[in-house]
């Protein structure tokens, strides 16, 4: 459903959408089905006259099994749910695969700046490519992220990725991406940060590796010499 | 023999002697009858419910028309922006569903449907309100004050919150704090009384089954208040100390956390999500069984539900903070906690649908409302679904989904449980009938509209459309010709369903003047509240009820009567 309105443009896009097709038609069942008695009900034992109320009281068994039934196939869908919940859960957040590269995030009022290793490859040295509002990575290759936030509670959000991390003041919190198509997607900060929260926006551009390497090769000479490193290893 | 009430030749002791004229000071503002502190309550609400609903107006016509002159209001700076939807949302909750449901209906229904003369506290009682309209007083300041209102969001997250420099509302901030804190005090006093009263000042022979669900529903509601806003009046005290006298709880820099705070509110914020369900709910079951001359399905079962949601509500906190950066691992808790209370919830809207078969249904203005509670707020429960599951809500977490699916939740409890419960004791309140067909037309046009303004939302929040964002033209992926269409037939909607809010109050206005007068129990109800004067005098019954059966004996077997009324000895 949700690969209608945006690419599913990292590793773990489809298990996203997967499990919300799943819910959805789980839960679109319990509530056409509810809804579909309610009304049943309504236009049913709507008032005619002459014919009264029946007295029910629904402490019997016999009664009960009308809601006791349901109760438990509810339950069994919300553990199905479950699984499928934790399970992406699990590959997305609580596992973290072996990274390619590593790049560092820092959301402030009201901008992102990317860190990615130049071409040593190592974050924190001297030949470490700065940019502002754009990050550039390579299709197919794994990511780790260290997201940082210099004031402000930001969340780093990637609506094509279905990526989504909140930034908190005072840790460095790691999790990682795969891009597995190329183009350029928007970057949100998803949390109020203050009065241009609308306007903290950012773009991620996925090349192609020659495009990367053309890209870092352009950048980190310019880069090295703009920035001398006295905030490198901050 | 089946009358609804005891002969009246009994000596009127008309209110315990209070029978003398009561200047308007003593009568209307310090007064401590529990009647007319819960019209204080119901005015203040709603008033603040008009404030809430223009600011909505004001933010949905800048997204839907970004960057231009709002009629009535002018441009929308992002400074505005923020403020209009921090106090938006904070009102709704505080300061129009907890007085409103909990407050209005917990002092009128409490004491009536008890067979009480009024609470146990009546001066603890005025008081709550005296705090309630200080704090409301306070936050329309902080409106006015130097930098504007506070725009941090209702959930008022540090840092944000905490330094002006972040904020640039070096006093707005610590106004809404404090009003905040000083609305907390008012329903911590107004707990004590609804719990203690149900416990000690009902009628001769009710028992604790013969209570109405609505009754219990406020005190359940009031016990979960009170036991889990403790964390939260202290997180706000830390947070106003970080805010004015340079304390670090929240701060980073010097060892702080601000994480702590989101855990402190969230521990109140969830629960405060049931607060004000189960009072909405308990009015509909009231209405419901009253229209479906019914009795409800499975008293007990209801009842058991609301004890198991009040209980595992105070588990399920965390997940508001599932991508906020806690440990992953333990979201996996959260997310089986969560999902487990969609079971008795689930169970609860089966027993309202339960009881409607065999009954024998009119569809007057307030049966609309509690049958359309129930159809709406199912859409706001499943769709919680998708966002109690970890997996699903790393996606949805903060988009417009969120939103929709809350509102799918908030909107059937504070304006259509509201309504419901208005417009069904409105004639116990005034003395007055309302007008059915102004029922009905206001009533049509605020259900319509309201599914019009949410369900695009739901699908702008699928496409990623993320929240509190002033201009979408900001991201490339939100900008796009069908988002915009969608959002702008949203704030159309809206427009539409305040349009609409005029027949409600032409309705009130009217009726109060012109309107039929109202018999002792108009509805043929079984309550005790139907047994006291429209509008019952002050000590509220000519002669102390006592009841013999449970509230819900509609249609009972043998009798010529469909409705058997608590008081009536066979």
């Amino acid at each position: 459903m949700i690969e209608h309105f945006l690419p599913a443009a990292s590793s773990f896009a489809h298990e996203i959408d997967f499990t919300f097709d799943l819910i959805f038609w789980l839960v679109g069942f319990w509530f056409l089905l509810s809804e579909a008695v309610f009304f049943w009900l309504i236009f049913r034992f709507r008032k005619k006259d002459g014919v009264r109320g029946q007295y029910i009281t629904g402490e019997l068994k016999s009664e009960k099994r009308w809601i006791t039934i349901p109760h438990g196939l509810v339950l069994l869908c919300d553990v199905v749910i479950l699984i499928f919940a934790i399970q992406t859960w699990y590959h997305i957040k609580q596992q973290l695969p072996p990274a390619d590269e590593t790049v560092r995030i820092v959301g402030q009022q009201w901008a992102w700046s990317f860190e990615l290793p130049g071409p040593d490859g190592k974050l924190g040295t001297a030949d470490d490519i700065r940019t502002v509002d754009e990050l550039h990575v390579q299709v197919n290759r794994l990511y780790h992220f260290k997201l940082e936030a210099r004031d402000v509670v930001h969340s780093f959000s990637v609506p094509a990725f279905r990526l989504k991390q909140d930034a908190m003041p005072g840790r460095v919190i790691t999790g990682w991406f795969k891009p597995i198509q190329t183009g350029t997607f928007d970057i949100q900060c998803t949390q109020i940060c203050g009065i241009g929260h609308g306007i903290m926006g950012a773009r991620l551009v996925v090349e192609t590796p020659e495009q990367h390497a053309a890209w870092i090769a352009e950048h980190s000479t310019t880069s090295v010499a703009a920035v001398a490193s006295p905030s490198a290893g901050e | 023999m089946a009358q609804s009430h005891p002969a009246p030749s009994h000596a009127p002791h008309e209110a315990h002697g209070h029978h003398e004229e009561m200047s308007f000071w003593s009568k209307y503002v310090f007064s401590t009858d529990h009647k007319m502190i819960a019209m204080q309550y119901m005015v203040t609400g709603m008033a603040m419910g008009m404030v809430a609903a223009f600011f909505s107006y004001v933010f949905r016509m800048e997204m839907a028309f970004p960057n231009r002159e709002i009629p009535f209001w002018g441009l929308v700076t992002p400074a505005q922006y923020n403020a209009l939807i921090t106090n938006h949302g904070a009102i709704m909750v505080f300061w129009v569903a907890m007085p409103v449901l909990i407050a209005a209906f917990g002092n009128f229904l409490i004491p009536l449907m008890l067979g009480a003369d009024d609470m146990v506290f009546p001066k603890i009682n005025r008081l709550s309100y005296q705090v309630f309209l200080l704090s409301a007083l306070v936050l329309i300041s902080s409106w006015f004050v130097p930098g504007g209102g506070f725009g941090g969001a209702w959930t008022m997250y540090p840092p944000l919150s905490a330094h002006s420099a972040y904020s640039l509302t070096p006093m707005g901030s610590t106004l809404f704090v404090t009003a905040v804190a000083l609305e907390f005090v008012a329903f911590l006093l107004g707990g004590i009384n609804f719990v203690t009263t149900a416990m000690n000042s009902r009628a001769p022979g009710m028992k604790m089954y013969d209570v109405p669900i609505v009754v219990w529903f406020i005190v359940i509601a009031s016990i979960m208040f009170m036991a889990s806003v403790g964390p939260l009046i202290a997180g706000a005290i830390m947070l106003l100390f970080d805010q004015t006298i340079g304390t670090a709880f929240f701060d980073p820099n010097r060892g702080g956390d601000p994480l702590l705070w989101q855990h402190l509110f969230w521990f109140f914020g969830h629960p405060e999500v049931y607060v004000v369900l189960l009072p909405a709910m308990g009015i509909v079951a009231d209405v419901m069984a009253t229209f479906a001359r019914k009795k409800l399905f499975a008293y007990k079962t209801i009842l058991y539900t609301a004890f198991a949601t009040g209980v595992l509500s105070f588990t399920v906190w965390a997940h508001h903070q599932f991508v906020a950066g806690i440990d992953p691992r333990m979201a996996n808790i959260f997310t089986v906690t969560t999902l487990l209370i969609s079971v008795p919830i689930a169970e609860m809207c089966f027993v309202y649908i339960a009881t409607l078969y065999g009954g024998s249904i009119s569809l007057t203005t307030p049966m609309l409302w509690a049958l359309s509670f129930v159809g709406e707020f199912l859409i706001g429960g499943v769709t919680g679904i998708f966002l109690g599951s970890s997996g699903t809500d790393i996606y949805l977490h903060d988009t417009y989904f969120v939103l929709a699916h809350f509102h799918y939740t908030f909107f059937p409890i504070a304006i259509i449980g509201t309504f419901a419960g208005f417009t069904y004791w409105f004639p116990k309140m005034s003395g007055k009938m309302l007008n059915e067909t102004l029922g009905k037309i206001h009533f049509w046009g605020t259900i319509i509209p309201f599914n019009g303004i949410f369900l695009p939302l739901f699908v702008t929040g699928i496409a990623g459309d993320q929240r509190r964002i002033y201009d979408h033209n900001n991201f490339p992926e939100l900008a796009t010709p069908l988002l915009q269409h969608l959002r702008e037939f949203a704030t159309i909607s809206l427009v539409v369903m305040l349009l609409f809010q005029v027949f409600f109050f032409v309705n009130v206005f009217w009726s109060l003047w012109k309107g039929k007068k109202a018999e002792r129990n108009p509805w043929k109800a079984n309550t005790l509240e139907w047994v006291a004067d429209s509008p019952p005098p002050h000590g509220n019954f000519r002669e102390m009820p006592t009841v013999y059966r449970g509230p819900y004996e509609y249609s009972a077997p043998g009798r010529t009567e469909d409705y058997w009324p608590q008081n009536v000895p066979n």
